[in-house]
């Protein structure tokens, strides 16, 4: 080929262009951030999940509900997330300081959940919705969960098991349904989502780097 | 070019009954070509031969496969009561069984098989570490089936495209990842043509990429919004340097190699690479558009996906360009076909997906159905489009007769075309309907769930159609494969044939 093809015929060199190219990528996108969200402190206000939550959010990972809800509440300049009753503010970094991983989500075939425990806090309501969501919500396409309970005879349920008291045209007939230990933990989980508690103007900032502002700190400027 | 004296590999290919001198000397004299020009590529093929067609097979079962659950998925969102008893069948785990199964097991193994049969040819020398690359692929296979029941099982890793568990599965995908890229590596190293054609910097670059990406992606300890911004960082660039790159580095092969007409512009290439790279790289946050993350992440992320325009387009006029004039050629060979239309779709798909990163786009897009129909947009009608017209061109070269039925190509080719269009236009329609429900306060919640529904019976209409075309498509394939040799022998030797498929009439004109 002529000479102006060479430096494209250098495997060496079209090897190093694309190797630095997506390092910087790398270097911008997660390594720097990295560093600045390091300094992201948890509110007071926001407690570490439970052993019981944390199995329980190993549950809801271990069946993808984060391909049909989300967890983020964005600002109201921007959306009608607000409006819709799912959280009072747009959440921020420091609301997520304890998950692991993320489940931020990029669906929402079902409604936000960030803020589902302050909504919906009856233990029983999610028990039923989540054995058969058509029990309590019409309209909805959520599959049940039959899996994560167990059908018995009446007769024949333990002291301490927690009964799940499904009712109407669809519930099963001549049987008890039973929670498993993994339906517990999952409501469990879903009733501690929430993040309403106040934070400070500061780090709603949509110009924010990081951590709070800019110049603030984080962890102490809640209002 | 043979080094002087090296014995001809027509003699080789002679003693099993295949071709002898003379006739590759009259083929290559037919098709001008000097007759060591036609040994390298048939050398070229020899040695990649069994590899690629491993890794075919191998696809193809993950295409029937990943195609199964995506049905089940699909039928899922509208009729939730379907298949609801056991935990292995349920929504969130089917579908990502099916994510994994079209994008680690079919769309990459079918990439990598094309890779290894275009990289000999492209620098012209025999594929090196033909074992290791065998050995590769049947460890990466191994470690997309752990991926696949460990989701399926209720073990994953919780990020979206990085369920599959990093010590289970992780440790298979990467050795058996490592062992076919040196393989690659090994081939360019040892590479005859002093040349670099535009696809071998895509394939190239791919597999420098991935190793990168899927470091990053699955580092294990992120937490809180930096395992978000890891997350989409891997998700979206490994359709961009993976997937993408393959498939873009296929069709600048393929369209050019059947047209016999060189690429448009020299130049468009070398824009069109590094600006990718440089674009797209930076692209990922775009997922997360009002999320909780620091806005300047989010707006790199914008800015650079409006910048692809300058990728997209400069691949676009030079993958365009090359088959204006020509396109009565799509009429003769299937190759063409799918690869032209996986290009516009490349095209359509990387434009579409600039508007969607738009804030005021993707404030209605964000969260809906839409997401769904661009990403098959772009792994379907795009890279799995490509992917198959690689085939269409690659496998009679291997197996040294042409496909047998004309009629099973257009089935095929029919049926999975009418399928993706019905899924997208159903799928997308449900994702803008969905989008203004929720953007809208006064209506509730429950509507922008009703309205999707049509559409999502649609997606499962399309969905079906696709999985006909899909089983024509692999039973053509087994036929293919069960054909017996010595139909070499009552059809004209595929290099003699035009690089169009054989037909009844082409057979009277070469008489």
């Amino acid at each position: 080929m002529s000479d102006r093809n060479d430096l494209m015929a250098r495997t060496s060199l079209v090897a190093l262009g694309a190797f630095a190219i997506m390092a910087s990528a790398i270097t911008v996108l997660v390594v720097i951030p990295r560093m600045l969200l390091r300094e992201v402190q948890a509110m007071p206000d926001l407690k570490p999940y439970t052993e019981q939550q944390l199995r329980g959010r190993a549950v809801y990972i271990a069946n993808g509900c984060v391909y049909c809800h989300s967890q983020q509440i964005r600002d109201p300049a921007f959306t009608t997330d607000i409006n819709r009753g799912w959280g009072s503010r747009a959440t921020v970094p420091e609301d997520y300081v304890y998950d692991r991983p993320h489940l931020l989500g990029t669906m929402r075939t079902g409604p936000d959940l960030i803020n589902v425990g302050q909504r919906l806090p009856s233990v029983d309501w999610h028990l039923i919705h989540l054995y058969d969501p058509r029990a309590v919500v019409e309209w909805s396409t959520m599959p049940g969960f039959p899996f994560l309970f167990e059908a018995r005879q009446p007769n024949e349920v333990r002291p301490g098991e927690k009964v799940v008291a499904v009712t109407g045209a669809r519930a099963p007939k001549g049987v008890t349904i039973v929670a498993k230990p993994e339906a517990l933990a999952l409501v469990d989980y879903l009733i501690s989502l929430n993040r309403q508690y106040p934070v400070a103007d500061s780090l709603r900032a949509t110009d924010r780097m990081a951590v709070g502002g800019g110049t603030h700190g984080a962890g102490g400027t809640h209002d | 070019m043979s080094a002087p004296g090296q014995p001809r590999f027509g003699s080789v290919d002679a003693a099993r009954g295949r071709l002898t001198v003379r006739e590759v000397d009259a083929v290559a004299s037919a098709r001008g070509l000097a007759p060591e020009d036609l040994d390298v590529r048939l050398r070229a093929d020899a040695s990649s031969r069994r590899a690629v067609l491993a890794l075919f097979t191998v696809a193809i079962g993950w295409l029937i496969v990943g195609t199964i659950f995506g049905d089940i998925a699909s039928i899922k969102l509208h009729s939730p009561d379907f298949l609801t008893q056991q935990a292995w069948l349920t929504f969130g785990r089917v579908r990502t069984a099916h994510l994994h199964a079209v994008n680690y097991g079919w769309g990459t193994a079918a990439l990598i098989g094309m890779s290894l049969w275009l990289m000999p040819r492209l620098v012209h020398t025999e594929l090196k570490g033909v074992r290791m690359a065998i050995g590769g692929a049947v460890l990466f296979t191994i470690g997309i089936a752990v991926g696949i029941v460990a989701v399926l099982a209720g073990v994953n890793d919780g990020m979206e495209w990085l369920e599959a568990p990093r010590w289970l599965a992780g440790p298979f995908l990467v050795v058996g990842g490592g062992l076919i890229g040196l393989s690659l590596f090994w081939t360019v190293a040892s590479r005859k043509a002093e040349h670099l054609y535009v696809s071998v910097w895509y394939i190239l670059g791919a597999f420098i990429w991935f190793p990168m990406l899927y470091v990053v992606g699955k580092w294990p300890t992120y937490s809180g919004v930096e395992s978000a911004a890891a997350n989409w960082f891997f998700a979206h660039n490994v359709l961009g340097f993976w997937l993408t790159a393959m498939s873009v580095g296929g069709a600048y092969y393929f369209i050019p190699k059947v047209l016999g007409r060189p690429v448009y512009s020299y130049q468009l290439s070398v824009v069109g690479f590094w600006s990718l790279a440089m674009f797209y790289s930076l692209n990922g946050m775009h997922h997360l558009v009002g999320g909780p993350l620091p806005t300047w992440m989010i707006t790199t992320s914008i800015v650079a996906s409006v910048f692809m325009f300058i990728p997209v387009v400069a691949t676009a006029i030079n993958l365009h360009m090359t088959v204006v004039g020509r396109f009565g050629a799509l009429r003769y060979s299937p190759t063409l076909r799918f690869v032209v239309i996986g290009a516009l779709a490349y095209t359509a798909v990387s434009l579409q997906g600039s508007f969607t990163a738009l804030r005021e786009v993707n404030r209605v897009t964000h969260f809906t159905h839409w997401t769904v129909a661009h990403s098959h947009v772009g792994g379907y009608l795009f890279v799995s489009f490509i992917a198959l017209g690689a085939m269409y061109y690659i496998v009679p070269r291997l197996v040294g007769h042409e496909w047998p039925s004309e009629k099973l190509i257009r089935w095929h080719f029919n049926l999975v075309l009418a399928g993706i269009a019905i899924y997208v236009v159903a799928l997308s329609w449900a994702g803008v309907a969905q989008g203004l429900a929720l953007l809208d306060p006064a209506i509730p919640f429950q509507e922008s769930v009703r309205r999707t529904l049509p559409g999502l019976w649609g997606r499962s209409l399309g969905g079906l159609i696709l999985t006909a075309g899909h089983i024509v498509f692999a039973y053509h394939f087994w036929m293919m494969l069960r054909m017996p040799e010595r139909a070499t022998r009552t059809r004209p030797p595929f290099h003699e044939a035009r690089p169009v498929l054989y037909t009844a009439e082409a057979e009277a004109a070469r008489r």
